[in-house]
């Protein structure tokens, strides 16, 4: 009985006459889903990040310590054990509740850079794209000029000018992140703009905005989710990066990089306590990379028959 | 009868290279008027000069008694629209055949969108079964039938047409042709239609003009045509050229 349920739903999802909008939209992610899930290692890519979420919201539920107040005195730098799993930190902080409590950071700082870049990006890319010549020109000069600088080190400029803090981070690693997103989303419409399908509704006399934001960047968006989930993983570690160099995050906030950055100094006898949130840091940054390689197969317009 | 378009003296310069040199046509209200020529010969330029999509250089056009600059306004589009020669790439990858149809209404703010989508789709022959498939969901034929649609929702006075049935079989052809033929009596479209295919010209147009390298060769009518009454050299190789192989 739920056998043929799921069957006929099935139909009915890749079904070749849709009968509303609702079901040709839900169709196509079916099909999408279908190509993603049947990847194995992206599935797990999925899994890794879904448990970040999980993480991230249910924090105060799972951590068993307060990630901020440790007990100096009975529990300084502990093995790993039942009672502390990833052992303590010099402070007498429980790891594990740290690290659980670093996952909202890790969360705010990915999600946030890319609320930031990736808009910036795909506007300056699809609107120089589009336009072309002067405006081409310029926007495209402006971006080259972004890119000319290493990522880390206007980062680190832009931090000492506006003050550590994690607000300041994200603001300096987005600033450095949209020029690729950019040049992407440049040649993305480049190789559109003169086909017969844009021509078309530019002679049912549509503005060129219309054009742009209805008709070209629903083409740039999936090679720039896919972009943007592998970069994830970049800008996890510059994060990382910038609170290890105590410019990002700054105590006692768990954030993992700065937690790394406070373990370096026992690292060769309590290796537990930099290890841990190194550990956490490569675990989601191949989740994020897994989860991208799934996507570029799944979503990408110029494989199979989509 | 009156004029439905004329182009005098008509140049289009590409980076130097001519495409067109002063050409000059005149195509009453309710005809349908051929271009013909080999590939390169600047017929489907001169739709697109047309249709603003190639910048003119020099020369007028004037439509419906209306002389046209360089930007074209809304009400142009609502009396001049075009069907394109490539049905795999004259629509949009990632819309459905509803989505296509509805943006020429909502961006000349129709209000009754639902009742002339479907009344479109029942006039090219599509029920209202393929009105939410994606372009990868049709077939050629279908294709250029949602295409015709799309052109045809803004009800335009004048039709461009660039070999609209180059790209598919022989049958869905005829079937493509009979359809537009159809249209056209019914609505008394004016037609200005692109082939190289002399038989097609012949079928559809009372007038054609004949055009290489950028320049019309001669002015003809379709039954000149069927006569062999031509007086061009160049004329008479396109028509041999057209009866395909023959033996020696």
């Amino acid at each position: 009985m739920s056998d043929l349920a799921i069957q006929s739903r099935r139909d009915w999802l890749l079904s070749e006459r849709p009968a509303s909008r609702m079901q040709a939209r839900l169709g196509r992610a079916y099909v999408a889903w279908r190509r993603f899930s049947a990847n194995r290692l992206a599935f797990l890519g999925l899994l890794i990040i879904l448990a970040l979420l999980v993480v991230a919201a249910l924090a105060g539920v799972l951590a068993p310590y307060s990630p901020t107040f440790g007990d100096l005195k009975g529990s300084r730098l502990l093995v790993p054990s039942a009672e502390h799993w990833f052992g303590t930190d010099d402070l007498g902080r429980d790891i594990l509740s740290r690290i659980i409590f670093g996952s909202r950071w890790t969360l705010y700082v990915v999600i946030l850079v890319a609320i930031i870049a990736a808009p910036i990006g795909l506007l300056v890319g699809t609107v120089a794209g589009y336009a072309g010549g002067w405006t081409d020109a310029i926007l495209m000069r402006i971006t080259d000029i972004f890119l000319a600088f290493p990522k880390l080190i206007l980062a680190l400029a832009f931090v000492a000018a506006l003050g550590p803090g994690i607000e300041n981070a994200v603001l300096a690693i987005a600033i450095t992140s949209w020029p690729p997103y950019a040049r992407i989303a440049r040649a993305e419409t480049l190789t559109v703009r003169n086909s017969d399908y844009i021509k078309a509704v530019q002679l049912m006399g549509a503005s060129p905005f219309r054009i742009v934001l209805r008709h070209i960047m629903p083409l740039c968006i999936s090679s720039l989710i896919i972009r943007v989930t592998l970069d994830m993983a970049g800008i996890i570690l510059t994060a990382a990066g910038l609170g290890f160099l105590g410019l990002g995050a700054q105590p006692p906030l768990p954030e993992w990089g700065a937690m790394i950055a406070s373990g370096r100094r026992f690292v060769l006898d309590q290796w537990w306590v930099a290890g841990a949130p190194g550990a956490a840091i490569l675990i989601v940054s191949l989740g994020f990379n897994l989860l991208g390689d799934g996507l570029r197969d799944a979503l990408d317009p110029r494989s199979g028959d989509q | 009868m009156t004029l439905a378009l004329s182009v005098d003296r008509l140049e289009v310069v590409f980076d130097r290279f001519r495409a067109l040199k002063g050409v000059s046509l005149e195509v009453q209200s309710g005809e349908s008027f051929g271009l013909v020529g080999e590939s390169g010969s600047g017929k489907s330029t001169l739709l697109r000069a047309i249709a603003g999509l190639a910048p003119a250089a020099s020369g007028t056009i004037t439509v419906n008694g209306k002389r046209l600059g360089t930007r074209r306004d809304k009400a142009f589009y609502r009396e001049v629209q075009m069907v394109f020669q490539d049905p795999y790439g004259s629509l949009h990858p990632r819309q459905t055949v509803d989505r296509l149809l509805q943006e020429p209404l909502a961006i000349h703010g129709f209000a009754d969108g639902e009742k002339r989508i479907q009344r479109a789709l029942d006039e090219v022959g599509l029920g209202s079964g393929f009105r939410f498939r994606y372009s990868h969901q049709l077939s050629g034929g279908q294709r250029q039938r949602v295409a015709i649609a799309r052109a045809l929702i803004l009800e335009p006075s004048i039709l461009l047409l660039d070999e609209p049935t180059s790209a598919l079989d022989a049958s869905v052809q005829a079937e493509v042709l009979n359809l537009l033929e159809e249209i056209r009596r019914r609505r008394k479209l004016t037609f200005l239609m692109v082939s190289h295919d002399l038989a097609i010209i012949t079928h559809m147009c009372e007038r054609l003009m004949v055009m290489q390298n950028g320049e019309a060769v001669e002015d003809l009518t379709a039954d000149d045509l069927v006569q062999r009454q031509v007086t061009k050299d160049y004329t008479r190789n396109l028509l041999r050229a057209s009866e395909g192989f023959v033996r020696t």
